[in-house]
């Protein structure tokens, strides 16, 4: 195994670049080192001018999705030697503004995160001294949903999101899925709106690349579609029964 | 006293840089290709639609007619439209299938079904409606 590889990093600094440039590093290619760890040694080492989002280096926190040799990845979670001899790329994620360099502007996906309400909702009642219970077969229902680290990986693997901003995206529709699908939850009626509509759930057109993409199992493109059958349940109800089936 | 400080860089106004996606994005990824081949099927299902209309049409006109709508159809280039058409149909129609166990969360006795079921559920009934529809067409 060669003692070395080559990063191209793609860099981006607003203040004189028009758009990105590549720039190459050669870094020691250590077993034991993830792609993160790369750009920690470029930043430490030989350029500290490098911009790039981490936090907890164990794919908890989300923050170090990038595009590895074209694939959505966490870097902290992607080996340096699955690419030897390289070089690798890596570029920041897709269908986002890039900032600077590796990082690029989420504001977009924080709103609509909060669109779909992703918290428990109860509207009958003061909360509980102690908790609300939920047996392991109510846990199973949604924990796959919960898993999910608002890494954008899957938005960076959409086309639909990529060629329509106003797609509400996997992630989002997942994350509702999660709360629809709790026990304790009452508020998919007040989810349906967002999700419903046609820049929720009816957007999308099953690529499936959000799924693939996910580092966390979560596939968002099966809550979507599950949610298509929920909300085509629901409109159908609403013509055929009295009361809109309520 | 001292002239106010200049803002530091990070409350500038941030000049992002925005990708578009290429006119070719589809080609560079096996299940890009086939989600737009999806789509383009559309086309094919609803050709199938006013296909089987015309038919309709000319039975209702009269043996003549009907006759001249199977000439029609034995048309080389009609023959080789309703084969791509049926290519796009089956790619329509398996894709579709496939995904009915990712919207179709079945649970019997507390135990999600397993999804494998749930597709081959699907692809049986499929056959069965199909030889049905071939009984009675050639039977």
């Amino acid at each position: 195994m060669a003692d070395r590889i080559s990063l191209q990093v793609a860099r981006y600094r607003p203040e004189r670049d028009a758009e990105p440039t590549t720039q190459s590093y050669e870094i020691p290619l250590r077993k034991d080192w993830a792609v993160l760890d790369g750009l920690n040694y470029i930043k430490d080492e030989l350029d500290g001018t490098l911009s790039y989002r981490w936090s907890c280096r164990m794919g908890i926190c989300g923050s170090c999705g990038m595009t590895v040799n074209g694939e959505p990845k966490l870097t902290c979670a992607t080996f340096l030697t699955d690419y030897a001899p390289g070089p690798v790329r890596v570029e920041p994620l897709r269908n986002f503004p890039v900032v600077r360099d590796l990082v690029v502007d989420i504001d977009d996906f924080m709103e609509k995160l909060s669109v779909v309400q992703p918290w428990i909702i109860r509207h009958d009642e003061e909360p509980p001294d102690g908790e609300y219970l939920q047996t392991p077969a109510e846990l199973a229902d949604y924990k796959q949903y919960s898993m999910c680290i608002n890494c954008m990986l899957c938005y960076s693997a959409c086309p639909i999101y990529g060629l329509n901003e106003h797609f509400l995206g996997p992630a989002a529709i997942a994350l509702a899925q999660r709360y629809n699908l709790d026990s304790r939850d009452e508020g998919a009626a007040d989810r349906m709106e967002a999700l419903a509509s046609q820049t929720g759930v009816w957007d999308c057109t099953y690529v499936g690349e959000c799924s693939v993409a996910c580092p966390k199992g979560v596939d968002p493109a099966g809550a979507i579609q599950r949610y298509k059958l929920t909300a085509a349940t629901a409109t159908l109800k609403s013509f055929l029964l009295p009361r809109g089936g309520r | 006293m001292s002239a106010p400080t200049q803002l530091p860089r990070a409350d500038r106004p941030v000049r992002a840089y925005r990708r578009r996606m290429p006119l070719l994005w589809w080609l560079g990824r096996r299940s890009y290709l086939l989600f737009v081949a999806r789509e383009v099927s559309s086309i094919f299902v609803a050709w199938f639609v006013v296909y089987l209309l015309l038919l309709v049409w000319a039975v209702s006109r009269g043996e003549a007619a009907y006759r001249r709508f199977l000439d029609w159809s034995a048309n080389p280039f009609v023959i080789a439209l309703n084969v791509v058409a049926l290519l796009f149909v089956l790619l329509h129609a398996v894709t579709w299938f496939n995904l009915a166990p990712a919207a179709m969360a079945v649970k019997v006795r507390g135990r999600r079904v397993p999804p494998l079921l749930i597709a081959a559920a699907h692809f049986g009934a499929w056959a069965v409606v199909s030889a049905a529809v071939a009984w009675i067409v050639l039977g």
